[in-house]
């Protein structure tokens, strides 16, 4: 069988779509690659929906931490300390074994248990708080100059927010939102190894290498293609945070702009 | 456990909930908690080393002793973490076989990797296949250890490495005007003074340290993660005289509650011992304190 045919094949074989079953013995190379392949189409998935609902979360539980009022204070930061000061992999199996008892009660909840729902929601939960910690720094270090400012032009509410902190708020976290992103694209293999159901061993990309080094009792070349697949996707996400990255700065002079810094990701 | 629970059927719920809680499996969940503050107390004192041991070797100016490290630190960006502790369980068992093997059956002529299988000589098989249960367990507990102590060296490398260039430089030439050796400006002025500025992203790493113990269940060990998972499953009266419904959710909860009050604590004591290692420091921390101190 050629690798084209593979390709066709397995292509799309994480979402449903092409040859039923996984290959089962003399493994080839492209076997592996496209397997492992089309499992990224999961991981970016839930990386990419997390990222763009998160965001908007991230963005309102940073402002009421950052308000005088206790009533809208104090729950943002209980949550942010919820999510941050547990294990994702915990997260992970409390919700599914949560959205399953409440699939026995009330039928509306089981498309829940199933990881494209279940598991972006404990994403969608997670990135948010760990984003809004980092929104709540970047408002606190807001120059109080500029704030100053919008005042003494006379803006005020929604519409300072709008045009002066939440700029200013987005320019000075964005470094760190991007370790953030790339973070959770790492966090994304976790979700078929902790509860969550692979139906039809439709898994993301960890669930295809693992499966490979089961059946091969080989690590060697499983996981570096995995490893080589996400540094790729890590490459993209920093290509494209940066670009956001340089339209958010291109009011300073070249010299002043704040370079991207990489940081180690780490496990949550 | 306790005298009236002999009919369980019989009691109330509080006193039900008293013997439930107080079976010997529930003991062997409990011994799972103290399995996760053993790893982390083996680990993190490990990961420390081979952190440092990294950090040395970056700076090294042995060419391929810096590309080592370099290379030892880089490699833990932009793959994820879980990858590297399936990876590594997997190849570091059969990294020990095959050098028992090369020692031990050096007359074996088939191949190693037949296929899809991995074959060594049975006198080279980790742990030998006559041994106890007790030795392959605690044979897995020490690869789970490896394993995390691999790549939370990495992590602690990168951090100390960060740590180590963020010594004032004035520091390190004054140390050469007295001269001092290299050597002796390393460990007298420059490790000491490093730890201030290695200890937020130590204390972040430890904190990550504790949220990674989990991942324990996926390297095959009966942690606190697969005795929730098996307690809490729904139980009928045929198998055990505490039947219940799917508890699970009540079983991860009370996982969630015990990570939350880990990294909380940890939290409190980091902030003290940050606190006593900026005294006297060139730091704004350090200034701020000595301010506080005077008026």
């Amino acid at each position: 069988m050629s690798c084209l045919q593979t390709i066709q094949d397995y292509g799309l074989r994480a979402i449903g779509i092409g040859e039923r079953l996984l290959p089962r013995s003399d493994f080839t190379l492209c076997e592996q690659f496209t397997l492992i392949g089309s499992g990224m189409i999961w991981n970016v998935y839930f990386g990419v929906m997390a990222l763009c609902t998160g965001f908007f979360l991230a963005t309102a539980i940073a402002v009421a931490k950052g308000l005088a009022n206790p009533w809208l204070r104090k729950p943002a930061e209980w949550f942010i300390f919820l999510f941050r000061g547990s294990p994702l992999f915990i997260q992970f199996f409390f919700a599914y074994f949560l959205f399953l008892s409440l699939k026995g009660v009330y039928p509306f909840f089981s498309p829940f248990t199933a990881a494209w729902l279940g598991a972006l929601i404990v994403l969608f939960l997670n990135t948010a708080a760990y984003s809004a910690q980092i929104f709540y720094g970047a408002l606190q270090s807001i120059p109080k100059g500029e704030v100053e400012a919008a005042d003494a032009y006379g803006l005020s509410g929604w519409l300072r927010f709008r045009r002066v902190v939440f700029p200013t708020m987005l320019r000075l976290a964005w470094p760190a939102y991007t370790n953030e992103a790339i973070f959770l694209f790492h966090a994304t293999t976790l979700v078929y190894f902790s509860g969550f159901p692979a139906w039809q061993q439709r898994g993301d990309a960890l669930y295809y290498a693992s499966y490979f080094a089961d059946k091969t009792f080989n690590p060697f070349v499983p996981y570096p293609i995995l490893a080589m697949y996400f540094i790729l996707l890590t490459l993209v996400i920093i290509a494209g945070f940066g670009l956001v990255n340089t339209h958010l700065n291109r009011h300073l002079p070249a010299n002043a702009r704040q370079k991207l810094r990489l940081r180690p990701n780490l496990i949550r | 456990m306790f005298s009236y629970c002999t009919d369980p059927d019989t009691l109330a719920t509080l006193s039900w909930l008293t013997c439930y809680l107080t079976t010997g499996v529930h003991f062997s969940f409990y011994y799972s908690f103290l399995k996760v503050l053993g790893i982390l107390a083996v680990t993190a004192p490990v990961a420390l080393a081979f952190g440092f041991g990294g950090a040395m070797a970056a700076r090294s100016s042995i060419l391929p002793l810096s590309w080592f490290g370099k290379g030892y630190i880089a490699i833990v960006r932009g793959v994820p973490d879980i990858a590297f502790f399936l990876f590594f369980v997997i190849a570091l068992d059969q990294g020990f076989e095959w050098m028992r093997h090369q020692v031990l059956c050096p007359d074996w002529t088939d191949p190693i990797r037949q296929g899809n299988d991995f074959l060594v000589c049975p006198q080279a098989k980790l742990p030998l296949g006559s041994a106890p249960q007790v030795v392959h367990q605690t044979y897995a507990f020490g690869l789970a250890v490896i394993t995390f102590a691999l790549v939370f060296g990495a992590f602690a490398a990168n951090v100390i490495f960060g740590a180590m260039r963020a010594v004032p430089k004035a520091q390190l030439e004054t140390a050469e005007a007295y001269g001092m050796s290299p050597r002796q400006t390393f460990w007298r002025v420059l490790v000491p003074q490093m730890w201030v500025f290695a200890l937020p992203g130590l204390s972040n790493l430890w904190q990550v340290l504790i949220k990674a113990t989990p991942l324990l269940f996926l390297l095959g060990i009966e942690d606190v993660v697969y005795w929730a998972r098996e307690l809490g499953g729904t139980k009928t009266a045929q198998f055990t005289s505490y039947p219940h419904g799917d508890w699970r959710m009540w079983y991860f909860f009370a996982l969630l509650v015990f990570y939350l009050f880990m990294t909380w604590g940890s939290e409190k004591i980091l902030t003290r011992i940050m606190a006593g290692l900026t005294r006297g420091q060139a730091t704004s921390g350090g200034e701020a304190q000595r301010k506080g101190v005077a008026a």
